[in-house]
């Protein structure tokens, strides 16, 4: 069997080009310029899906982005599986390897469509809200079940073989949709100068003239297509894009372009020459204009099992016969109500097949396609629609009845008429998504039956986008709509003029309204009548919604689940505000629209993450010395961005250092001889300008007035909550010139605070920052032999006396200009040797050449977390949280309270939480026992015999064991802790050991500060 | 109230669900109520249940300018959990969570909580640390809560990367069982018709324009269908709370926000926890219809429009890929936004105000849908007695004058 549903000739597909694809596991054959649909269609599969809820068979039933059945899990490869793809929307290509999302054991037979049957009338909308509920321990298993029928495909379970582009474009007039109106509005726009972008999300442009009968210029309309489009690819100013959707409208016309470059030749995107292509690229446009010329969609008519396969839009019908020679079927009725949907029966005759007969909803239908039926004799049944599909899985007759649409009644007699094919169309539906996305609402017009967009700034609507339908209108409004944007660009639009093409005039009647068709029986007792097919939502069940009191259309929407599936209700939601409003007695306008959203048809998240994943997630900073650090062997920890040296395991005897091991070694060497740590990633911002001190003094909360050149300060900085921010040195370099440093992870915040405040509060201080992290390395030597180590490199003079702690001087270190800091972080003599980036790797193995005899060892940010840790230095973040201010920590001696001018934070320092004695301060902790260290985040209590939940009275913020000390020791903050030196206090673990530690001071090691003073 | 039951379904079914009743009425507003609450979001209807429920005061009105549900209720991301810092906010979650665990039953309305458990990844030492210390926290205060390693949680999410070949890879994590999801609209649905069959009236489509304050003390609203009269006002209002406030002649330190949220299409079951990541910064579940449902943090200006902006898309997926390079491939159906209201101490306000009868109760920011229950619980019965519950008095707007904070901000994971 192949290919039967195949006509002989006609279609826009290459009959020279076979393609060979599965659905199911089944071989198949389709050609070139096929969709996977049009594909199914011609081999005569009436089934490609089970339905979500009642798992009922379902056929394709439209050819474009509003298919609701056809949803398929594609991909020859566990990596290339893409869940949900639209077979509609889906170009066939060689190999290409489709499976239905439901049913089971396969969508032919499927098991849980008994049961669908069985208990349908058990579920309608909401059911789960009314039962499952006991025993109220039963719910997880319910929910286990629930789980398992959700769902459409299956994502794949192996990472992406692909890549995906981002592009920015500016253009002044961004066109979508290239129909008649986008093409005659792109081409305007373009022949007057404005650089344009064309977007269509079809494999071919063209639109609604792909499949159309009309004539333009005495010839078929595709010929004009292809005149437009060749001009428009020979123009510069003008990109093209096909197989694009713009998927998503945001504020200030950005619109988002989805072209996918790849997905119509196969799974992953195939190599070109020795580079993989991407698979698509997302397009972040910005325009000037844009023109919406996404044209309108058909709307079906609502009857009892107008789910069953063979049941299709009028216009599906004629786009599958015309442009891919593909007639589903073989008897044809079509359920119209207005002249439009003719085409569907003309087109199905032409193609040879027999058209039962036209039931039309109105009285006197009288266009020239209704002529033209006529003139062929097909019979046309007027004031009746088709009230209930016959047939299982496939339609095998029409009940047609005259019906009272006003009164919602039928009318007459019915009568069935066997058939194999049911077309309906009550309508058409603009395409106002992408302009709803901009927050605006759109607006209802009678004489169209449809929602038209809503006004957005610097957006322009033509076409069947806003209503226009006859082909000449619609061309004539694209130009003129092409004219306006170009203007509203900016650009004259009158230079070019004179396109207006002859089109064969066309006269059509009146539409009528019907949306619902009424059946015999009330909608709550007939055979189920589909709105929202994907969801399995019918006509009852938004009546049911409504009776309940759910009014508001967001409400039945929710209720319902009516256009939460992958469609976003593009089929079925105008039919579904309209049978709310029959239900509530208001009119359509007045029960209104729910909100459409980006995106307007799905996208591939890796095509939204672009490049950024992987190692390109977030960038990694290196220091200059990195490399070095690798052949070391070095561990890295993540702090912000950087990759830092953690610690520097060696192996010994053929056995790798534990981080302990390595770090008690580090340590000690620093303690007893010298070590070097690379320091480059503390943030650095260079400060100038007659008020750069006074700013200072803003900033930071203790004083900096006096500060001389040459000299070195540390200080705090605190939110204007009072809690500290961060700290660090700065250095005086001249009058008007400083250099801040800052933690390593807080220096881009601080950089910004800095430039928050200078240009929103204080923007006539005269005051520069740049931030020159990057531009210098800093190593810190540090440890008794760290002066005669330094010594042998440079042409400072390091006497003790001429280069005391906290003095700065500038020379050369190696040879190379540098800044040495005499500053300590791990309470030992140390210098902060800063050198030009790169010189740093030519200074740092200058320095362990002479380090050797001096046993130089590196050590990482561990080991400094130990030493600093010792002293009682904080690392903020780590032993501050937020809500810790610079008294908690009992830095009092870093606050200038008598400052003349105010700061960042002094304020609330001030206020009476802040002012109580019992807050949370920063202690030391010595454990009981020697051997313990305790757990960082440990919670400290008083009494540890109370019952749960306990009265916390503070945290273990750094801990560690320390081989200078010889025993475990902590820092925390515990309340009131600075007046309860030397009493016990409780830690509760959860291992349901209760460790027991004293509060002491948090300077473990030398508390006069003489070492670093040598 | 009609009860619902799955003898009730089958019943119905017979009748071919032409007998179901309205789960609330649209009734006209009175001239005056004994309690008013401004704002028909889960908070709102919360408290309106409570108060009658529990304090019998059933003259209450809940006044909502669109329709019921849907405002955050209806836009949020619906993780519920309650393994908070600090002790204030520990308690009032804990509170909400133990509520959680009966609502189905209580309100005769399942709300679908499904406590398939919470993880708040770490992938430095320093949330490593964070997180030991709020699992401690939360273990003596008496709520469930574990700290896993990196292997504990590939056990537990298979198909996440949790190698080290991550740019942050996953050191481990903070595993509360009890914590999970909860279906958003019912649960604003639910406490609607308990409080409903309770005498509560629920005016949608009704709108807070103003407030009657006579010498310090309120005495009813304006809206666009007339003034009503109230002796107690509390304001539930969300997003929209500092504009009232203001209308009432005060200030709240609230900034309003766009948070956005964005669902893939639905798929087969793959992922039956939620996770969440503060470092890499983006969140993921997997809902009872197969969406993954995703969400990150606000976008940084403030406004009022309900969508946010395509940067803070790219970034949140950004994360979600780099944790669940499988989900690739994987496409994003919908997005969308809410306004939160944000406190500088990412905790929330519960409070009198200067205005004698009128209390405000907003702030919830980005983490809000869990407290629902507990939120309403407490409200209620500060509304009712004229002064706030011990559970509810930490959040006075007294704190950000007395500088006593109560700052989850470094703690609380993704705020959600
Ligand atoms: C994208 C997103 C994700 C989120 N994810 C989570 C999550 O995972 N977990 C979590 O716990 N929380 C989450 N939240 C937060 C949570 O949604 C909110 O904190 C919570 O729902 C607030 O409930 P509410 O009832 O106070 O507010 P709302 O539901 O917003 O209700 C407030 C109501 O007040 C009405 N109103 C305002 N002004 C007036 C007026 N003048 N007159 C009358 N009515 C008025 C509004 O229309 C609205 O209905 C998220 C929020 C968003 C936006």
């Amino acid at each position: 069997m192949s290919q039967v549903n195949r006509l002989s000739q006609g279609g826009r597909i290459d009959r020279s080009r076979q393609l060979h694809f599965t659905f199911n596991g089944k071989p198949y054959v389709g050609y070139a310029g096929d969709t996977l649909a049009s594909a199914l269609l011609a081999n005569g599969i009436d089934i490609v899906n089970r339905s979500f809820k009642y798992s009922r068979p379902r056929g394709i039933v439209a050819a474009g982005a509003e298919e609701p059945n056809a949803i398929v899990q594609l991909g020859s490869s566990e990596a290339t599986q893409v869940p949900n793809v639209r077979a509609t929307q889906q170009a066939l290509y060689e190999g290409l390897t489709a499976r239905s999302t439901n049913g089971w054991p396969n969508v032919q037979r499927d098991l849980m469509g008994m049961v669908g049957k069985l208990s349908g009338t058990f579920m309608p909308p909401g059911f789960y809200y009314k039962t499952f509920m006991a025993p109220a321990s039963l719910w997880m298993t319910y929910e286990k079940y629930i789980r398992k029928s959700a769902g459409l495909g299956r994502s794949p379970t192996e990472p992406d073989p692909d890549s995906y582009d981002h592009i920015n474009q500016h253009c002044d007039v961004l066109v979508i949709g290239a129909g008649p109106a986008g093409l005659a509005a792109a081409v305007t726009a373009a022949r007057n100068g404005a650089r344009v972008i064309l977007c269509d999300e079809q494999e071919e442009m063209g639109g609604s003239l792909l499949d159309s009968r009309e004539l333009i210029d005495d010839s078929p309309a595709v010929q004009w297509v292809d005149r437009v489009i060749d001009e428009l690819a020979a123009m510069d100013n003008v990109t093209l894009l096909p197989r694009t959707t713009a998927n998503g409208y945001h504020d200030h016309n950005f619109v988002t372009l989805h072209e996918r470059c790849t997905e119509h030749l196969a799974d992953s995107a195939p190599a070109s020459g020795s580079r993989r292509q991407a698979r698509s690229r997302m397009h972040r446009v910005r325009a000037s204009q844009v023109v919406l010329a996404t044209g309108a969609h058909e709307r079906p008519l609502v009857y009892a099992n107008n789910d069953v396969p063979g049941n299709l839009l009028a216009g599906a019908v004629s786009t599958y016969i015309r442009r891919y020679g593909v007639a589903p079927g073989q008897k044809l009725v079509l359920s119209a109500t207005n002249d439009h949907a003719y085409r569907a029966a003309l087109d199905w005759r032409e193609a040879g097949r027999e058209v039962v007969a036209i039931v039309d909803a109105r009285a006197n239908p009288q266009g020239d396609l209704v002529a033209k039926a006529r003139t062929l004799g097909i019979p046309i049944i007027t004031e009746s629609a088709v009230i209930e599909a016959k047939g299982a899985e496939r339609v095998s007759g029409a009940r047609v009845a005259k019906i009272d649409a006003t009164r919602f009644t039928v009318a007459g007699e019915v009568e069935e008429l066997a058939c194999d094919t049911i077309a309906s169309s009550g309508g058409y539906s603009p395409v106002i998504h992408l302009s709803s996305h901009t927050g605006t609402r759109p607006t209802w017009r009678d004489d169209i039956l449809g929602f038209v967009p809503g006004e957005v700034k610097g957006l322009t609507s033509v076409g069947g986008a806003r209503g226009v339908y006859p082909l000449d209108d619609v061309i004539r409004d694209g130009i003129d709509g092409g004219r306006q944007a170009t203007q509203a660009a900016g650009l004259d639009a009158n230079a070019v003029t004179g396109l207006v093409p002859q089109v064969s005039a066309r006269e059509d009647g009146a539409a009528c309204a019907l949306y619902q068709v009424p059946h015999l029986k009330p909608s709550m007792r007939a055979p189920k009548q589909f709105v929202d097919l994907q969801n399995d939502v019918t006509a009852a069940g938004i009546e049911l919604a409504t009776r309940e009191g759910f009014e508001s259309i967001e409400h039945v929407k929710r209720y319902t689940a009516m256009g939460f599936g992958t469609d976003q209700g593009k089929l079925g939601n105008i039919n579904g505000m309209a049978i709310a409003a029959r239900c509530l007695h208001r009119s359509i306008p007045e029960v209104g629209t729910t909100v459409f959203r980006p995106n307007y048809t799905p996208v591939t998240f890796g095509a939204i993450v672009g490049r950024h994943c992987r190692d390109l997630f977030d960038p990694e900073r290196y220091t200059a010395l990195h490399q070095w650090h690798v052949e070391q062997g070095a561990e890295f920890e993540d702090v912000g961005q950087w990759k830092r040296p953690w610690y520097f395991p060696r192996t010994v005897n053929g056995k790798k250092e534990t981080l302990h091991e390595a770090v008690a070694r580090e340590c000690l060497a620093v303690r007893e001889r010298v070590g070097i740590l690379d320091a480059s990633t503390l943030g650095k911002i260079d400060i100038q300008g007659a008020d750069a001190r006074e700013f200072l003094g803003r900033v930071y909360t203790n004083k900096w007035a006096k500060l001389a050149p040459g000299r070195v300060r540390y200080g705090l900085m605190c939110k204007d909550d009072g809690m500290l921010m961060d700290d660090g040195t700065t250095s005086c370099l001249g009058e008007n010139h400083f250099l801040m440093t800052t933690t390593t992870g807080g220096a881009a915040g601080v950089m910004e605070w800095l430039e928050l405040w200078h240009q929103t509060e204080w923007p006539e201080l005269d005051v520069y920052f740049t931030s020159v992290t990057d531009h210098w390395a800093t190593m810190t030597v540090t440890g008794p032999d760290a002066r005669k180590l330094l010594a042998e490199l440079t042409d400072i003079d390091l006497d003790k006396e001429q280069f005391k702690f906290m003095d700065w001087r500038e020379g050369t270190v190696a040879g190379v200009p540098a800044r040495v800091f005499r500053i300590s972080f791990t309470g030992e003599l140390a210098y902060e040797i800063n050198v030009q980036a790169n010189y740093a790797m030519h200074v740092w193995t200058a320095l362990f050449k002479h380090g050797e005899k001096y046993d130089l060892t590196p050590y990482g940010t561990e080991t400094m977390h130990v030493l600093r840790a010792e002293k009682g230095l904080i690392i903020v973040g780590q032993d501050t949280d937020g809500s810790v201010t610079p008294e908690d920590l009992g830095m009092q001696w870093a606050i200038g309270y008598d400052k003349p001018y105010s700061w960042i934070g002094k304020r609330a320092l001030s206020r009476s939480d802040t002012r109580r004695t019992d807050r949370k301060q920063f202690v030391g902790l010595k454990p009981k026992d020697p051997k313990v260290v305790l757990e960082e985040g440990a919670q400290i209590v008083f009494d540890p015999n109370q019952s749960i939940p306990m009265s916390m009275v503070g945290h273990v913020t750094s801990s560690y064991y320390s081989p200078t000390l010889g025993h475990g020791f902590a820092l925390a903050v515990v309340k009131g802790g600075h007046e309860r030196m030397g009493e016990t206090v409780y830690l509760p673990m959860v291992d349901g050991k209760v460790h027991e530690a004293e509060i002491v001071s948090p300077v473990f090691l030398d508390p006069k500060g003489e070492r670093q003073n040598v | 109230m009609q009860r619902y039951s799955g003898f009730g379904l089958v019943k119905h079914a017979l009748s071919h669900h032409e007998n179901w009743q309205r789960q609330w009425r649209n009734p006209t507003p009175k001239k005056e109520y004994d309690v008013i609450i401004v704002g028909g979001g889960g908070h709102g209807l919360a408290t309106a249940y409570y108060l009658a429920k529990e304090h019998g005061i059933t003259n209450v009105a809940v006044i909502e300018k669109g329709w019921l549900g849907g405002g955050n209720t209806a836009r949020n991301t619906t993780i519920v959990r309650s393994n908070y810092l600090w002790d204030e906010a520990a308690a009032l979650y804990e509170h909400s969570m133990k509520l959680w665990e009966g609502l189905s039953q209580d309100l005769n309305y399942n709300v679908m909580f499904s406590q398939r458990g919470v993880l708040n990844l770490g992938h430095t030492l320093q949330d490593m640390r964070d997180i030991q210390r709020r699992v401690n926290a939360n273990r003596l205060n008496g709520i469930d809560s574990q700290v896993l390693d990196a292997k504990g949680v590939q056990e537990l999410v298979p198909i996440m990367d949790c190698s080290k070949g991550a740019r942050y890879p996953v050191m481990g994590a903070s595993w509360q069982p009890r914590a999970g999801v909860a279906r958003h609209d019912a649960v604003a649905w639910g406490f609607a018709r308990g409080a409903d069959a309770r005498g509560v009236d629920i005016l949608q489509q009704t709108e807070v324009t103003g407030f009657k304050i006579l010498d310090g003390r309120i005495v009813g609203v304006h809206t666009n269908r007339g003034d009503i009269g109230a002796k107690t006002v509390g304001c539930v209002a969300a997003g929209n709370s500092g504009v009232l406030a203001k209308m009432a002649g005060f200030n709240l330190p609230l900034e309003s926000h766009p948070l956005q949220a964005l669902v893939s299409e639905p798929l087969k079951p793959i992922l039956d926890t939620v996770v969440m990541s503060n470092h890499v910064h983006g969140y993921i579940s997997q809902s009872d219809k197969g969406d993954l449902v995703i969400g990150a943090g606000i976008d940084g200006y403030l406004g009022y429009g309900q969508r946010g902006s395509y940067s803070t898309v790219e970034h949140t997926l950004q994360a979600i890929v780099e944790m669940f390079p499988i989900f690739s491939r994987v496409r994003m159906n919908r997005q969308w936004g809410g306004i939160v209201d944000t406190c500088p101490d990412a905790c929330p306000i519960l409070s009198a105000t200067p205005v004698k009868g009128l209390f405000f109760n907003c702030g919830w920011g980005t983490g809000g849908f869990k407290a629902t229950p507990g939120s309403g619980h407490v409200f209620a019965a500060s509304l009712a007695k004229g002064e706030m519950h011990p559970i509810a008095a930490p959040f006075s707007i007294d704190r950000f004058h007395t500088g006593a904070l109560v700052d989850e901000h470094g703690a609380a994971g993704v705020a959600h």
